[in-house]
């Protein structure tokens, strides 16, 4: 037992001024949450209803275990783009019948829940996460298919979403579909994939091409029961395996097909687990405003893991980057947070040498992200900056344990990619609303680009326009602070979701056990390199 | 003297528990006899040895004279105590004891004889000038003498008993009469008198010895009475508090009754009186009477130790003691007020009364129960479950203590009528002493302690409880917050039924706790306990669940709620029209076939239970389309009885094409 000391003082006026700036943005946080949770609208929702039919988070409430947690994910997808907030589709982790799963669900009152760009990146993310955690994929269908305007951008890939269903299939994990409404055109697909089809009496619509395409295409005269009609799935062409009375009937039988598939988790079994010491109500003032002041990530350490404990690896060794070992939710992880926001030469090692260690006896691994990068300079160059990064990245890029990202902070430049950022595959990564990631910081990509305007007008011989260059810098500036913020980041997919901080541990937990349904994949083939 | 060494209790439930206590304290040993349905009840277990009686009921068990003599053989028992119901007014049973060389605690076989016959009795006590109500001659009875009461000769205990209002009832009713007096005793004689539908029941304790001492312990009054059985009992009788020269009128008609018949040991005189001082002599119970604590409390004497010693020849000592404050005893039936009192049976999960009582304690606040947690209460005998007595200097102080005790018991199982209890407790008429037999036919009465508003807070409580225990339950993420959720969308939702309907109850569940969407604000909410705050004020809900029944205990009573599945299986809903058994008992007979058009209110068949016929009437007009029972089926509440297809329904031309 290593419990950690902390130095936090939540009667401090830094304190006091990080916490009300970090609740700021959390109320921007929930605005936008809720645009995903209105959909299309309270126009659209009350003609749904009027309909009888439950909203999509209705469905998915009544689909998992009465007051059991639920992580959605990629709610902001498509943030910042001309499409509505969320992608038209719901998709998370939660239990079902006892079985954690993966829900996909469309958002019919968003354009009836037609696939747009950001639809498809967000299933793919589902998928991929179902694939690699070994998570049973439950579909909650109601689309009306393509969003035809942007057929071009979605068409060619969109094929993925009915390959990585049966993938998954193929793997072992099970697919299930409760059609709700409309599944036409390549929505047909999703239940043609699935293993287990539900579909719903008068309301499921399940065809190729409905009445006018068919009159177009052969000249036949059809009506849409004898189409697709779910009586006509469940007892002529048996794509339907149930047929259910109502929406609740049909999740009934999802929930009755889940707990019959002999679900087994395959991985690693949780100690008990021991809520932390430090309050976790304090993850609130440890990070600023201004990411140039550091902040001790013990701190953070402190308030997310079991009983505050926490075993350091190397802690006289390349102190600007903290590792070591913990638990949490009883899953045993190892850890590397950024101090001091610069990675040296042997923070670099030092990261080098730790996720080795955590490969040898199968440990995952949780980043957390504050960093500017890596350091940069005449010494640092000639001492081997490059080599020794290169060590790290090369270390995190084929690690086979799962990997957690959390970015909480700074997290620049190829320091977000050493500390296993989005393109490292990271099994889960999010993000604190007081993060911000980018190729350099607002200010030193603004700088860099004037001194660089300066050297050329310089060289042509040409007066340097003061004005000018002050305008683009402050423009610059404007531009790359906005793309770096986590909501765009978000919006493009490239997190899983803003969390507040004090969620952090249980998002962590729910993660950790939904990665533990997987068995942990084989080690690489070398012993540990001392660095 | 008469040396007993071991006694056989020829009865069940909380009376042999109370004669076995009395026992032990004497130093005798005991056998219990007991018949199948009640082979784990209390009783069999704390008597020293018991007997197994075959059968289920109790003309088969307890009722059964041979049986009971040859268990008294086999265990060695050398004196029976009868209890009282059975066979403790049986003279031709006292005579089989007397014969078999035991000793019967209780009178003579002659005295029970002259009294058992509730006609003659009245004769024999008219004849010593004991004022009774004439007898009248059902044949020509005059629509001014109406409304009449019909009883049994052989009666007691409320059964054959119909009031009549209208002459042209009277046949049909004899009729009834006659057929369940046949059925409970044997005996299907039946007399008329006149009906005082607002009296007083008083009745007079009484104790002799066989050297012809009587004690005149004190009268009861057990005004408070529905279908003509007693449901409150008090001592003194409030109405005799009021009219002393009525309470010296009783005294002296009891001796005179008690002296005139030779009798001995413990017997009760009951009388019917009004508040103009007018008594009538009804009948005299030959036996120890349900209500006797009541005579115990105020006068210090164990009556059933009494009887045991007189039964032993040990005369009456001393003067009869003095009476001293004020006991009241409430019935705790597992029936339900609200459906006529129709007995209830099911698994007893609890009874439990706080702290201040001490069982079978003489004084103070006493239980007497013959159940215990996890007895099953069954159709094959009174249902009920304790009785709770207390005892303190003045009345209001006692009627006060018990409904205390009875608004905060903890009885969970079969629907009782605890609520009725205290509020008969709390009833004005009651308090000022001038409540009379009609009392229970108040429908407010009937009406449960927990409503409206806080029933709804009841059932947030056991619905917050069940969140708990389910949570608690589960295997996977359960270490993790309750209800978690980064993008709130929309409260949880738990659905449970109580008795003013449906509740559901949706919640949040938030970083600080659970929060009620429509409620009060929760302070804790745990699997056996959740904490509610109205206007800063907090009231302490205890829950406790079992399977998908809840019973919710706090300080303004209780109430029961069945949680409600949140799914429901369409092929799992029974077809429209059937018709449930509404409770546990034997169908006695049909008045239909399959195939018979009936009216809605038409009675269909009929379910006995607890000796009580109760009807089945079809609930629309149409066609009997399945009738899956027959007489003598044994039924559970909810079984299928009937299947009616709607006169005009889409079922009724379901006809091969």
């Amino acid at each position: 037992m290593t419990t950690i000391r902390s130095l936090l003082d939540p009667r401090s006026p830094a304190f006091l001024a990080n916490r009300e700036a970090m609740l700021a943005k959390l109320a921007e946080l929930d605005a936008e949450h809720a645009k995903a949770v209105a959909g299309g609208g309270p126009k659209y929702a009350d003609r749904h209803r009027a309909r009888g039919k439950l909203l999509v988070r209705e469905r998915i409430e009544l689909l998992l275990d009465a007051d059991s947690p639920f992580l959605e994910l990629s709610p902001l997808a498509g943030w910042g783009s001309d499409f509505a907030v969320g992608g038209s589709v719901v998709t998370g982790i939660g239990v079902v019948s006892g079985v954690e799963c993966l829900i996909v669900a469309n958002d019919p009152t968003v354009k009836g829940g037609a696939s747009n760009p950001w639809t498809l990146r967000k299933i793919f993310r589902a998928n991929d996460i179902a694939l690699a955690n070994r998570l049973p994929m439950i579909s909650l269908v109601e689309s009306g298919g393509a969003d035809l305007p942007t057929q071009q951008e979605i068409f060619i890939p969109g094929g993925r979403l009915f390959r990585d269903l049966t993938r998954l299939s193929a793997a072992g994990i099970p697919t299930v579909a409760l059609v709700f409404g409309n599944s036409t055109a390549g929505g047909a697909y999703v239940p043609g994939m699935s293993d287990h089809t539900v579909m719903i009496g008068e309301r499921s619509k399940v065809f190729l091409a409905g009445p006018p395409l068919v009159r177009m295409a052969t000249g036949e005269d059809s009506d849409e029961e004898a189409l697709g009609g779910a009586r006509m799935h469940a007892e002529v062409s048996g794509l339907a395996d149930y047929l259910a009375v109502d929406e609740q009937d049909a999740i009934r039988i999802g929930r009755r097909i889940v707990a019959r598939l002999n679900w087994r988790k395959q991985g690693t079994v949780p100690a008990e687990s021991l809520p932390p010491r430090q309050d976790p109500e304090e993850l609130l003032g440890i990070v600023g405003t201004d990411l140039r002041i550091p902040f001790d990530p013990r701190e953070i350490i402190a308030r997310i893991v079991d009983g505050s404990d926490f075993d350091e690896f190397k802690p006289r060794y390349g102190d600007s980057l903290v590792t070591g070992w913990a638990r949490l939710h009883g899953y045993e992880l190892g850890i590397l947070a950024n101090a001091r926001g610069v990675l040296f030469s042997a923070e670099s090692q030092k990261a080098a040498q730790f996720i080795q260690l955590a490969n040898q006896v199968r440990t995952p691994l949780l980043f957390l992200h504050n960093t500017t990068g890596y350091m940069v300079g005449e010494r640092y160059e000639q001492a081997g900056i490059i080599k020794h990064g290169a060590m790290m990245i090369n270390a995190v890029a084929n690690s086979t344990v799962p990997h957690l990202s959390l970015l909480v902070g700074a997290s620049y430049g190829a320091g977000h990619y050493g500390m296993c950022g989005r393109a490292y595959d990271p099994r889960f990564l999010f993000a604190w609303p007081s993060a911000k990631s980018a190729v350099m910081g607002p200010h030193q990509l603004a700088g860099v680009l004037s001194i660089v305007a300066r050297a050329a007008a310089e060289a042509r011989g040409q007066a340097f326009d003061e004005q000018g260059d002050a305008a683009m810098r402050a423009y610059v500036e404007g531009q790359i602070e906005t793309e770096s913020l986590p909501m765009a980041l978000s919006g493009m997919l490239y997190d899983d979701g803003i969390v507040d901080p004090r969620d952090t541990r249980t998002v962590l937990g729910l993660c950790l056990s939904a990665i533990a349904s997987a068995p942990l994949p084989e080690p690489a083939g070398f012993g540990v390199f001392r660095m | 003297m008469i040396e007993i060494s071991s006694v056989l209790i020829a009865n069940r439930g909380e009376i042999a528990r109370r004669v076995i206590v009395a026992c032990r304290q004497l130093g005798l040993a005991t056998v219990a006899v007991f018949g199948d349905p009640d082979a784990g009840s209390p009783h069999v277990a704390e008597a020293d040895r018991a007997v197994r009686l075959p059968g289920r009921s109790a003309a088969e068990t307890y009722l059964d004279q041979q049986a009971v003599l040859a268990a008294a053989a086999a265990a060695g028992a050398d004196a029976v105590h009868p209890g009282y119901g059975f066979l403790s007014e049986d003279a031709g049973f006292a005579r089989s004891v007397l014969k078999a060389g035991l000793t019967w605690i209780g009178p003579t076989p002659e005295a029970i004889e002259l009294m058992g016959d509730k006609v003659s009795a009245k004769r024999l006590m008219a004849e010593a000038g004991v004022p009774v109500l004439a007898e009248l001659d059902p044949a020509d009875l005059a629509e001014a003498e109406l409304p009449v009461l019909i009883k049994a000769s052989a009666g007691g205990g409320g059964r054959g008993m119909r009031v009549v209002h209208a002459l042209a009832e009277l046949p049909a009713e004899l009729d009834r009469a006659r057929a369940e007096a046949e059925r409970a005793f044997g005996d299907g004689r039946v007399f008329c008198e006149r009906y005082l539908a607002r009296g007083r029941h008083l009745e007079v304790q009484v104790l002799a010895d066989a050297a012809g001492a009587v004690w005149i312990l004190g009268e009861r009054e057990c005004s408070v009475q529905r279908r003509h059985q007693k449901v409150i009992e008090e001592a003194p009788s409030p109405l005799a508090e009021q009219l002393p020269e009525l309470r010296s009128r009783l005294y002296e008609a009891a001796g005179t009754a008690a002296r005139s018949i030779g009798y001995l040991g413990a017997g009760t005189v009951e009388f019917i009186c009004d508040t103009e001082g007018n008594c009538y002599f009804l009948e005299m119970n030959t036996r120890l009477q349900v209500e006797h604590p009541v005579t115990e409390a105020v006068t210090g004497l164990d009556l059933v130790q009494a009887q045991l010693r007189i039964a032993m020849g040990r005369p009456l000592t001393g003067e009869p003691p003095r009476l001293t404050g004020h006991a009241v005893e409430a019935r705790l039936y597992a029936e339900d007020p609200a459906a006529g009192w129709q007995p209830q049976t099911g698994i007893l999960h609890a009874l439990e009364f706080p702290d201040e009582h001490s069982t079978f304690a003489v004084s103070g606040l006493r239980v007497d129960s013959g159940v215990t947690a996890g007895s099953q209460v069954h159709p094959y005998a009174d249902p009920m479950l304790a009785k709770v007595i207390s005892h303190a200097p003045d009345r209001a102080t006692a009627i006060r203590q018990l409904a205390g005790v009875l608004r905060r018991a903890r009885v969970h199982g079969p629907v009782t009528n605890r609520d009725q209890l205290v509020r008969v407790l709390q009833d004005r008429a009651f308090l000022d002493g001038v409540a009379d037999t009609a009392l229970l036919a108040a429908a407010e009465l009937a009406a449960p302690l927990v409503a409206g508003d806080l029933e709804r807070r009841y059932a947030a409580a056991a619905a917050l409880a069940a969140a708990a225990s389910d949570r608690a339950a589960g295997t996977v993420l359960a270490d993790l917050p309750s209800g978690w959720r980064n993008v709130p969308t929309t409260p949880q939702r738990r659905a449970v039924a109580g008795h003013g309907g449906r509740h559901e109850i949706a919640y949040w569940h938030r970083r600080a706790g659970i929060e009620l969407v429509d409620g009060p604000e929760v302070v804790a909410a745990g699997p056996d306990e959740v904490v509610l705050s109205v206007a800063g004020v907090q009231s302490r809900l205890r829950v406790s669940r079992h399977g998908d029944r809840c019973w919710v205990d706090g300080p303004d009573g209780s109430a029961a709620f069945t949680l409600l599945p949140r799914f429901t299986d369409p092929a799992a809903a029974a077809p429209t029209g059937s018709l449930l058994a509404p409770l546990p008992g034997s169908v006695l007979r049909l008045a239909v076939a399959a195939g018979d058009r009936v009216r809605r209110g038409q009675p269909l068949l009929w379910i006995e239970a607890m000796k009580m016929e109760h009807p089945v009437a079809a609930a629309e007009d149409g066609v009997i389309g399945e009738l899956p029972v027959g007489p003598g089926s044994q039924v559970a509440v909810g079984d299928l009885l009937a299947v009616i297809v709607p006169a005009d329904g889409a079922g009724a031309a379901a006809e091969p094409a």
